[in-house]
């Protein structure tokens, strides 16, 4: 396949960095194109429909409309990642979505269990559903995607069989604030929330020093490292993003608590990715799967982990998705595998495995988020709406694989 | 003046940084069986590949005669009109076709419309298979052949293209004695018919029984062309036509002192993954502290098998052996276990089976001993970044970073690159496979420098060469394996070329 022609030509060593900033930053900017375009498409994206909407796409009611809406199809696409670096993919995750959703609309609405049994209920149900494909994509060799189409049936159908083909509503109220409760007041408001604004500056603070020091130790390394100007300058503009959303959220009703559960996943997968043993051996089996194995990794057992894990998170944003539509119904989750399948690949995930970030899941994922809430706000039709997210899509994936070729060539 | 159905004149071929093909002219006669000898990597695949079109015309020098004709292939198709066959050694059957459906795929006898007819196709591959003496049905799927079988199956398919001049690329590598003889017998049958064959093969009995005229080919040179016929010429002659070099002088200087055994390897036997045939039959060997012991043998012998089997099992089936490391019985059955009893192997293919080459440097160093890097499961990235560092120092790794990414080094940096994942889990037997395939003479001096400071540390070295002189140059002890059988061993003072390749070319009846 062309896709993975990210192979150097021979002999050849990567050019030695210009002296010159402008230099450097160029030469940054096209050897990261893929990976800083994403972030920088996301802001244009903002921005257009922003202009377009005359400006309502940013109001704080929408803004925090988007964290709310999209939290799950984010939580899909922190395990879709996982899952597609590894080499594989998932089809399932709409039709756990409903399923884990369904039992515990029935642990805590049917059986009247406190709304925390319902939680467990639901997760429990994701492990086992997650090992239960583990165990055929690594221990029999089925490839991936049939385990999952046939997973995606299965459980659907399983799904309408536990609710007997009607919804399941309402539930109490606790069990509503995993996906629309908000923190607010805990340091006074102003019309704004102040305590909002102090958990997102604290956050600005602590990338800014993880950023810095990670530089430092680059240096240390004699690694190139762009220019202390440039440096500055990306904090700064993160800063000010970051610090423009969180006044949106406190103007508005808060912290949302599906998005301090939403930063604590991001984070936690994140390092798992690259701090530990088990995330860098997903890289080396998607990157090189012979080698790999030939390298000691233990290739089924990482295989099935990863899919144990995708069915955790596949409940999680069941959890979140029954929590905000209040109930379950046996539709739930319809699709969902697509727009996180998407966000993977939009976020710079390779079609042939071995590259992806969580993060640029992440900005895949609010790239789609984005388009959508903002072509609602237009009103722009349904059967349209999809055309253009099917076309970035394409598109997305079309410019990965023509920046490798490019990167190839020469 | 003879009637030479094919002349290739003067023929050059180079890739980035080697030349494979310097200057080798070769011609047959109509209707004759020439063999094509020379060591791995001579050039005879090249030679044959320019020949067929899979390089085609304008990325080679020099000038191809096909029957008197100057010859322009710019592909497979081209040469196959032209009546040029090759069989590979990798046969391209489709496993779930029939034979007829094989026979002419891609040459489908038609009928009206279009369409295909395949009371014809049947009919033609039954006459086909007659032909070539195969007793099956023209509907049996080819997967259910065995090896022997699917080689005649190659020949009928070529005979269906009105095939005048056949290669085959060893032809009887994968084949036992019975298929071996079978195919050489349809060979001469074939030369009845005006067919003429190219032969290309390491098995020097076979071709002093089958050739007319045979052409040596060395370091990418014709040799000479041996008249079989001729009184003098016999398997020692080819032989010593082969090697003849003198050893070079870039081999770095080293004292060995051996001491105790730290690896030892008794009776290792293994099965083909898929094929009932073994692969490696009885082998024992034994390697010393301190010690560089080289494996010779010719493609198809089971080197790199047998190291993989070594090696947690990663190859074929496991019949019966045993291994003993520093004396003590080890059955590593997982690659995981071979590493933690201290083994390791660098593979002969680096880009599939050594690296990702989508990663960095310092992912692709720590890859192997990751576990031992790590606390409760997290990576010490420090530790990590310090480890990488030094190796890119120690074994002068040319990179911008630790953090360049390995696809776009250089063929010699990413062996090292290799090495130093391997020498980071902290080995006792370190097991290299081809450790200079595809690397510039530089490098290679590097990577025989890095082999001896390993060495000299107490530690021991298996060398797998299809260089016979990279084996006189850097090994202790040399043993040869032929046919999944060792079948001989060396001390270097005592070795040398034509001593080496006698015992790599013995059979099994010669070893009784």
């Amino acid at each position: 396949m062309t896709v993975t022609a990210s192979r150097g030509p021979k002999g050849a060593l990567a050019q030695p960095p210009e002296k010159n900033g402008l230099g450097e930053l160029r030469l940054a900017l096209t050897r990261n194109l893929r990976t800083s375009g994403i972030y920088v498409a996301l802001v244009a994206l903002i921005a257009l429909f922003a202009l377009i909407t005359g400006g309502a796409s940013l109001s704080a009611g929408n803004v925090t409309n988007i964290v709310l809406q999209y939290s799950y199809i984010l939580v899909l696409a922190i395990g879709m990642v996982i899952v597609i670096i590894a080499g594989h993919i998932d089809l399932s995750v709409g039709s756990v979505v409903a399923l884990t959703g369904a039992i515990s609309a029935i642990t805590v609405i049917k059986y009247d269990l406190p709304w925390w049994v319902g939680v467990l209920a639901a997760l429990a149900t994701g492990l086992l559903i997650g090992a239960w494909h583990g165990f055929w994509v690594a221990y029999v060799g089925i490839p991936a995607f049939i385990v999952t189409l046939a997973g995606m049936l299965l459980f659907r159908g399983l799904t309408l069989f536990v609710l007997d083909n009607v919804s399941l509503s309402p539930f109490p109220d606790e069990y509503g604030v995993i996906a629309s409760g908000f923190i607010n007041g805990w340091l006074g408001g102003y019309g704004y929330d102040v305590f909002t604004l102090v958990v997102f500056a604290l956050g600005v603070v602590g990338f800014a020093m993880s950023q810095y020091r990670s530089r430092k130790a680059r240096m240390g390394y004699h690694q190139p490292v762009p220019p202390l100007s440039l440096f500055a300058l990306k904090i700064l503009a993160v800063g000010v993003l970051v610090m423009a959303f969180a006044w949106k959220l406190a103007s508005a009703r808060g912290l949302p608590v599906v998005l301090i559960m939403l930063a604590v996943l991001i984070m936690a997968y994140t390092v798992m990715m690259q701090h530990t043993v088990f995330g860098r051996q997903i890289y080396a089996i998607g990157g090189n799967l012979a080698a790999a194995s030939l390298s000691g990794v233990k290739v089924r057992a990482v295989n099935f982990w990863i899919f144990v894990n995708m069915g955790l998170l596949s409940a999680v944003a069941g959890i979140v998705f029954s929590s905000r539509t209040n109930g379950a119904q046996p539709g739930a989750g319809n699709m969902f595998e697509l727009d996180a399948i998407a966000a993977a690949f939009i976020g710079g995930a390779a079609v042939t495995g071995g590259v992806g970030k969580v993060v640029g899941a992440m900005a895949g994922g609010l790239i789609m988020a984005v388009m959508s809430n903002g072509m609602q706000l237009m009103g722009i039709d349904q059967s349209l709406q999809s055309v253009v997210k099917g076309l970035v899509l394409l598109l997305a994936v079309a410019f990965d694989i023509w920046n490798k070729r490019r990167a190839g060539a020469h | 003046m003879p009637d030479y159905i094919l002349e290739m004149r003067s023929i050059t071929k180079s890739f980035p940084g080697v030349k494979a093909l310097a200057d080798v002219t070769f011609s047959a006669e109509r209707g004759e069986v020439h063999a094509i000898c020379g060591e791995n990597g001579a050039g005879k695949s090249t030679l044959m590949k320019v020949l067929s079109g899979v390089y085609p015309h304008g990325s080679y020098g020099g000038e191809i005669l096909f029957e008197g004709k100057t010859c322009e292939f710019s592909g497979i198709r081209d040469s196959e009109r032209a009546g040029i066959v090759i069989i590979h050694q990798e046969l391209a059957l489709v496993p779930h076709l029939s034979i007829a459906e094989n026979i002419f795929l891609g040459n489908e006898r038609r009928g009206r419309g279009g369409l295909i007819d395949w009371h014809k196709t049947q009919a033609e591959a039954a006459e086909l298979l007659n032909a070539v003496g195969l007793g099956e049905e023209p509907t049996t799927p080819v997967g259910q052949l065995g090896v022997g079988k699917q080689q005649l199956v190659e020949i009928a398919k070529a005979l269906a293209k009105d095939v005048k001049l056949l290669i085959l690329d060893e032809p009887t590598a994968a084949l036992n004695d019975n298929d071996s003889a079978h195919l050489l017998d349809l060979v001469r049958a074939l030369q009845e018919r005006g067919i003429t064959s190219i032969i290309i093969s390491h098995k020097l009995n076979e071709i002093e029984a089958t050739a007319n005229r045979t052409t040596v080919i060395r370091d990418g040179q014709t040799v000479e062309t041996l008249d079989m016929v001729a009184p003098d010429v016999n398997v020692d002659r080819i032989v010593r036509s082969m090697v003849g070099r003198d050893l070079e002088s870039f081999y770095p200087e080293r004292n060995p002192t051996p001491g105790e055994v730290v690896l030892e390897v008794r009776d290792w036997t293994v099965r083909h993954p898929q094929q009932d045939r073994l692969v490696v039959d009885g082998a024992s060997f034994e390697v010393r502290a301190g010690e560089v012991v080289g494996i010779a043998g010719l493609m198809g012998a089971g080197r790199t098998e047998m190291a993989m089997s070594l090696f947690g099992r990663s190859y074929g089936r496991f019949v019966s052996g045993r291994t003993l490391i520093h004396g003590k019985p080890v059955a590593p059955r997982t690659v995981a276990e071979a590493i933690g009893h201290g083994l390791a192997y660098v593979t002969e293919d680096r880009k599939q089976l050594g690296l990702n080459l989508l990663d960095t440097i310092t992912r692709n160093v720590s890859g192997a001993a990751l576990p031992k890097l790590a606390k409760w499961g997290f990576v010490d990235a420090n530790l990590e970044a310090k480890l990488a560092r030094h190796s890119m120092d120690s074994m002068r790794i040319k990179a911008p970073s630790v953090q360049s990414v390995v696809g776009k080094l250089s063929g010699g940096n990413q062996q090292k690159v290799v090495l130093s994942k391997w020498l980071l889990t902290g080995p006792d037997v370190l097991i290299i496979d081809e450790p200079t395939r595809g690397i510039d003479v530089g490098a290679k001096f590097e990577i025989y420098t890095l082999i001896n400071e390993f060495v000299e540390s107490g530690k021991a070295v298996v060398v797998i060469s299809s260089d016979l002189l990279e084996l006189l140059g850097t090994c202790d002890r040399i043993y040869a394996l032929s046919g999944g059988r060792i079948t001989g061993e060396l001390p270097v003072a005592e070795a040398n070329e034509e001593k080496l390749m006698t015992l790599m070319t013995k059979e099994k009846e010669a070893i009784g």
